[in-house]
């Protein structure tokens, strides 16, 4: 009979759990499990207690009564007798809006301003690194503040437009830029207007379909087939004559001063301006760094190999060097989309109400429900933040190096 | 590093539990300060003059109360509150009063958990326009763009009067007073309200006060007064009770000038005996020594005093008396009786 030897059967024994090198760490680790349990549980309960003491309590009913106040920029319908938690909804809303505008702005701000600092050119290259330092290493609550002020002082407000012989006039008779924020046209979509967006969706759609075509004709008969101006040609040409044969069902709205301020048409208001443009410029002085680190992380053989093989700069940027740097880009880029983000709730400096400014402000101010708002106000951040990451995370996993 | 965090967390936490739990009173003594909340700024009510040193009405009571509990007028620290900061201010302990013009309310009162004292102005929402805009009345702003502090009373206010005028208007919401007041000059918002003494405060900060007006409607009730946190009735009542005292004083004819001399010995008049300690044991019975009106009105006045000096009709403020009068002469002060 071969014997094979057992490993010895584990009779488990207590000391173990401190000599026993396979169990020593789990033991430490529980422990300080339990004591960072208990030390959040006797602050939970400190908390309690303090507010029972002070005859406060937990309750989230307010969010169910009439929140009594209005809001200047409600993406969904909401007046005063809405609920608090409508206006909370206003905020969310709000805050996404400039944290969507504000990414996209940085992202195409720091790319230009990131690939230029790395120009041959050495006037654009120092003044991309003015611009980079002076807009990194100084607050972006600041930033705010200077470009909302200046924004308040330099603009004609409404009442200049006013009179026979106005200090501002409107620039094209369409759009008014004014110290409050910018008033453009909007389109009004009478009836058979759907058709047109229709006709104009389906025509986007042809872009890709002929864009994919030419590519399949480069590559499998060689044969280069021109698309920008096809592209535009189909961008536009469709839809206009959609537009005439349907008897032009869309029309556009123009602002017009009536009372104290311009009435109709689109108004972007100056404080959401002034939020969007200080997030954008100074988040992209960030991801300007990211992305000249994310270029010379490529190698030079590359941008060499690329041009013995007879590619022009500007296609050696774009075929061969931000497709390899993309994947050193993206994870920092997705920090600094969140840092844009939580900054957003700076918000209130300049009067733009974002979750902050409602939820964390003037909710929690008329209710006094302060911890129950600011634990709600955390967990929407968190939702929010963790929401942005995944979805970043995705695009990361699309374009990092596929290792087979 | 962590674990010291959480460390200095609970320390934290034991602190405060500690603060909430003993009597304001003895606090107060211990420190040898009043630490009373005020606006960030606002002239007339309560703002740093050019020596930095902190002057007006709401001040005024922050000092008389100073001065009956610890018999030194100067010997308060002022903490500058936003109408967004004040109430947890005063709920966390960080400060033993406050006294920056707040609406009473029955939510503050009943549901905030804290107790006012008393009134110590009678005031109502008001707006003000430049007078080129040539607005007479309120309810001519229909679509106007008014700036307006966030995490007041005003701001339901205002949103209750436009609905029941069906007049639309853009809101603009501002921290504190004093970034509303560039807004307001540069033209971002036509209007600007707030209570009329705000108003009128304001106003008198402007380069050229002339050119802007306070529309006639008064469009609230804001009765504004000190408060103090719910639990610990004897604070509350020393605060209540000076608050009066200021007030009874004017009643009485007592003022910074006579009171020494009032105070030296029992007069004829019983009740101004027992107000400044000279008959009964009216201090003895707050749990401060006798003199402590004395002390409280040597401050600074008494309550018309104060009014005259900081908001009356002969600062840039410019405020009448009005409901603010004794009842005597048609107002609505009345001090309930010292006895």
């Amino acid at each position: 009979m071969s014997t094979i030897s057992d490993p010895p059967s584990g009779s488990f024994q207590l000391s173990m759990l401190i000599n026993d090198t396979r169990y020593r760490s789990y033991t430490f680790q529980f422990i300080a499990l339990i004591l960072l349990i208990l030390a959040f549980a006797y602050l939970g309960y400190n908390l309690l207690a303090n507010l029972q003491a002070a005859g406060l309590n937990i309750s989230y009913q307010f969010l169910g009564e009439p929140a009594g106040y209005d809001i200047n920029q409600t993406l969904i319908p909401y007046t005063s007798q809405s609920t608090h938690w409508q206006a909370s909804l206003v905020g969310v809303l709000n805050t996404l809006l400039v944290a969507f505008l504000g990414c996209l702005m940085a992202t195409v701000i720091g790319v230009v301003v990131g690939v230029l600092r790395l120009s041959d050119n050495w006037l654009v290259r120092q003044l991309m690194s003015v611009y980079v330092e002076i807009f990194r290493n100084v607050p972006v609550l600041i930033w705010i503040l200077i470009i909302m002020a200046v924004f308040i002082a330099v603009l004609p407000q409404p009442r200049d437009f006013r009179g026979d012989d106005p200090e501002a006039t409107m620039f094209l008779n369409a759009f008014a830029f004014t110290g409050r924020g910018f008033y453009s046209p909007a389109p009004i979509f009478g009836p058979g207007s759907g058709a047109v967006i229709a006709v104009f969706l389906a025509s986007i759609a042809g872009i890709f379909a002929f864009r994919n075509y030419a590519k399949k004709a480069l590559y499998e008969r060689g044969q280069l087939i021109p698309t920008f101006w096809p592209s535009v040609a189909i961008f536009f040409i469709p839809a206009i004559i959609a537009y005439f044969i349907f008897g032009r069902p869309i029309t556009l709205e123009y602002p017009e001063l009536r009372g104290f301020n311009f009435q109709g048409g689109i108004f972007m208001r100056n404080s959401l301006i002034a939020l969007w443009f200080a997030l954008s410029i100074y988040t992209a002085a960030f991801i300007a760094e990211n992305v000249r680190a994310g270029i010379l992380a490529v190698s030079k053989g590359q941008t060499e190999a690329a041009a013995s093989l007879g590619l022009r700069p500007g296609r050696i940027m774009n075929l061969v060097v931000l497709p390899q740097a993309l994947r050193v880009i993206i994870p920092p880029l997705i920090s600094q989309y969140l840092n844009l983000t939580k900054n957003s709730s700076l918000a209130i400096a300049v009067g733009y109400m974002d979750l902050t400014g409602t939820l964390g402000g003037i909710t929690l101010n008329q209710t006094g429900r302060a911890i129950e708002a600011i634990f709600l106000l955390m967990l929407f951040y968190l939702a929010i933040s963790l929401a942005i990451s995944a979805i970043m995370n995705v695009y990361n996993n699309a374009v990092k190096l596929k290792e087979r | 590093m962590k674990k010291l965090a959480i460390l200095g967390a609970m320390t934290v936490a034991g602190l405060s539990a500690g603060v909430a739990s003993a009597a304001t009173l003895d606090d107060v003594k211990a420190r040898g300060k009043l630490n009373c909340g005020v606006t960030t700024g606002l002239v007339g009510f309560a703002a740093p003059n050019a020596n930095g040193e902190w002057e007006g009405f709401d001040v005024g009571v922050c000092r008389a109360v100073a001065a009956a509990v610890l018999g030194d007028p100067t010997a308060v620290e002022f903490v500058p509150t936003t109408g967004k900061t004040r109430f947890t201010a005063l709920a966390s302990g960080e400060i033993d009063m406050l006294a920056r013009n707040t609406t009473w309310t029955f939510s503050r009162d009943v549901d905030l958990g804290f107790e006012f004292v008393g009134i110590n102005y009678y005031d109502g929402q008001g707006f003000m326009v430049p007078k080129e805009l040539g607005v007479s009345s309120a309810k001519e702003l229909d679509g106007a763009t008014v700036c307006i502090q966030t995490g007041t009373t005003t701001e339901l206010n205002l949103a209750d009067f436009f609905r029941a005028n069906n007049i639309s208007y853009e809101p603009v919401p501002i921290e504190t007073n004093a970034e509303a007041q560039p807004l307001y000059l540069e033209g971002a918002c036509d209007v600007y309200t707030t209570d009329a003494s705000g108003l009128a405060a304001t106003r008198a900060a402007f380069e050229n006060p002339s050119e802007h007006v306070v529309l006639p409607e008064i469009i609230s009730k804001e009765p504004l007064g000190p408060l103090v946190r719910h639990g610990d009735n004897q604070w509350g009542d020393i605060v209540r009770w000076t608050l009066n005292a200021l007030i009874a004083a004017e009643e009485l004819g007592v003022t910074s000038a006579n009171v020494a001399e009032m105070s030296a010995s029992a007069g004829s008049n019983p009740e101004i005996n027992r107000l400044l300690g000279t008959e009964g044991t009216l201090g003895e019975m707050l749990g401060l020594e006798a003199d402590w009106a004395k002390k409280a009105i040597m401050a600074g006045g008494n309550y018309g005093e104060l009014f005259e000096k900081n908001i009356g009709e002969n600062t840039p403020i410019g405020l009448a008396r009005g409901l603010n009068a004794q009842w005597t002469e048609g107002g609505l002060l009345y001090s309930p009786p010292f006895r």
